[in-house]
């Protein structure tokens, strides 16, 4: 835990000194052409801009430990305000593209270990290395061509049809609707989602059939395994009840990492279809120089690492009665 | 004389992997029901082949080129894979070699010791679960009870190779196949085992088939003994005849190699160079024949 907060500190510090080394000034963005320097003065005055750079930390710092991030200089709205908008939208595709991910590539896995040493096992192997090998943003572009565009089944940009879109009570409109049982609204959203979440999660699903299929295959190998086939089990069973669990290991310590990749790859995917998400908004954030709102997106951002960590490890232990039991 | 239970005739095969050098070289052996044959050689002798011939789990690198393996007048080797499977982990089971592998890490010792009995037997849960708990009693485990609700982390390695016993013998076998049971474990553990093994094997009245490169545990445990050397048959017959007069000059050897309290002086011989040095004469001789 204590690492997990001089982390913190830390990206708050580089966050805060980078983006007052990179050029541009948010001044120069709010300002009209008419504006004299006195103007521009009072403006930066006003914004603390004038101060020196520690001092502009102390005062951010302390205000962002008592919970105030500041507001946004280009929507001048508080900054906890729009990210408690924005993040909740992140999260539902992040996850949404995670649970994809981990379970189209668990599939992979355990079909292709249980076509080991036929000719398929090959083709297998041949999409799979194709699939590792196409980030997410060609995805993107590529569904956006296909199912968007030649074949306009899905719907191309935004979180939801506005027209028919509800009066949400909670920011979590995936999971608000759900539990209303609307589901008109759900499917909706949902297909709105297939297409980001099938760029994000594509990626991580060859990654995980990958190497889920390589402990399997280890695992396979294993004397318990042999013995469990001596008795008769079938080889999916064998595959899930013998192997499987002793092969998740370096799949959910990669999975964790992959999916902090994966959230840093929400905010491409998420210009690319005008998703309102915090990536979307982290993009506008850096075009307007609008630092306050950068250094809180930044910073919930690396919050969600660390916590993506944490929960990796404590998985981790559930899993392993090694660890779990003593 | 009872007819044979197993009757492996002039099995041969050979290694895929390293240019089809023969590892089994005409092999024949006889195991009786309730008979304990122990196959004897050093590594690459081929008694884990046999064993694994035995058990229809040979690896793809092994080629039988001939010969048969009967075991109740069905030949192992030609049956359809469907009848194998019926027999194997049924009529023929397997003590594994080390017992820190043979056993599922993370699942509890209830579930690995009575899947077997309700797939193999149709047992319900209830009754696979006092059947567990009746042969772990036999196998000498205090609170059984404990020990169904562990994990294999939390046992020692006798425990757990005791554990594996129940399981070879939970079915009701007729054969066991005994892979180096002892091998991974202490000394004084492998006494205990060994004597496991046998009572349980006199008590189900199961053949066993011992796979073993000490000597000193075919003495303790085997009624007959097949001695191998590079896939061949150097000498086989009951253990007492061997041990006491060995025919061929490399039991002989082997015998002297073993370590002997009562002499030490005389004992860890190393087997001498013109012995290997007759045998692979002897076994191109015969290849050229």
């Amino acid at each position: 835990m204590l690492t997990a907060f001089v982390t913190l500190i830390g990206v708050a510090i580089v966050i805060f000194c980078l983006l007052r080394i990179v050029p541009g000034d948010p001044v120069a963005m709010m300002i009209s052409p008419s504006a004299t320097p006195a103007d521009i003065a009072a403006l930066r005055a006003r914004y603390g801009l004038d101060l020196g750079l520690f001092q502009q930390f102390v005062i951010w710092f302390k205000a962002v430990t008592a919970g105030d991030f500041g507001a946004s200089i280009s929507l001048r709205r508080d900054v906890v305000e729009l990210i408690g908008e924005r993040l909740p939208a992140t999260l539902e595709l992040a996850f949404a593209a995670l649970v994809f991910g981990v379970l189209a590539g668990g599939t992979i896995a355990v079909i292709t270990t249980l076509l080991r040493r036929t000719p398929l096992e090959a083709v297998f192997e041949f999409l799979n290395g194709l699939f590792l090998a196409v980030p997410d943003f060609v995805w993107a572009l590529a569904l956006v061509l296909v199912l968007g565009v030649a074949f306009p089944v899905l719907p191309l940009s935004g979180r939801l049809d506005p027209a028919s879109a509800p009066a949400f009570v909670t920011p979590f409109y995936l999971l608000e609707s759900l539990v209303r049982l609307d589901f008109a609204t759900f499917s909706d959203l949902v297909a709105h989602m297939v297409m980001p979440v099938l760029a994000l999660g594509l990626p991580l699903a060859a990654i995980v059939a990958r190497i889920l299929k390589e402990s399997l295959l280890e695992a396979m190998g294993q004397d318990y395994v042999l013995l469990a086939r001596l008795k008769g089990m079938s080889p999916l069973r064998l595959v899930l009840q013998e192997a499987l669990r002793n092969a998740v290991g370096p799949t959910l310590t990669l999975t964790g990492v992959q999916f902090t990749f994966m959230i840093g790859g929400t905010v491409i995917i998420e210009r690319i279809f005008a998703y309102p998400g915090l990536g979307n908004m982290a993009i506008d954030a850096v075009i307007n120089r609008d630092l306050p709102l950068i250094q809180g997106i930044v910073l919930i951002f690396g919050a969600l690492f660390i916590l993506i960590n944490i929960a990796t490890d404590a998985l981790a232990v559930l899993l392993d009665p090694r660890q779990a039991h003593g | 004389m009872t007819s044979p239970l197993l009757s492996i005739k002039a099995l041969s095969a050979v290694s895929t992997r390293e240019a089809h050098q023969p590892v089994l070289r005409a092999v024949s052996l006889d195991l009786r029901p309730g008979e304990v044959h122990g196959l004897v050689g050093e590594s690459g002798a081929g008694k884990s082949t046999i064993a694994k011939a035995v058990l229809g789990i040979l690896p793809r690198t092994v080629k039988v080129t001939g010969g048969s393996v009967r075991f109740e007048e069905r030949d192992l080797l030609t049956l359809p894979p469907r009848a194998l499977r019926d027999i194997m982990g049924r009529e023929i089971t397997l003590i594994p070699q080390d017992p820190q592998t043979a056993l599922n890490p993370s699942r509890r010792i209830e579930g690995q010791l009575t899947d077997g009995l309700r797939l193999r037997l149709g047992l319900s849960a209830a009754a696979a679960r006092a059947r567990a708990l009746a042969l772990l009693e036999e196998v000498q485990i205090r609170d059984p009870e404990r020990v169904l609700a562990s994990y294999p982390h939390q046992l020692s390695g006798g425990m757990r190779q005791r554990i594996l016993i129940a399981a070879a013998f939970a079915p009701g076998p007729k054969l066991v196949v005994a892979d180096e049971p002892t091998t991974a474990l202490d000394v004084t553990v492998q006494k205990e085992i060994l004597r496991l093994i046998r009572r349980m094997q006199r008590a189900h009245d199961t053949a066993v088939i011992f796979v073993t490169h000490d000597l000193g545990v075919v003495a303790k445990i085997c009624d007959s003994v097949t001695l191998l050397y590079a896939g061949k048959v150097i000498e086989a017959g009951t253990t007492a005849a061997m041990l006491e007069r060995p025919a061929h000059p490399y039991t002989r050897a082997l015998i002297a190699a073993g370590p002997r309290y009562d002499r030490p002086e005389a004992s860890l011989t190393p087997v001498p160079d013109a012995i290997f040095r007759q045998l692979r004469q002897d076994i191109e001789q015969t290849e050229r024949a």
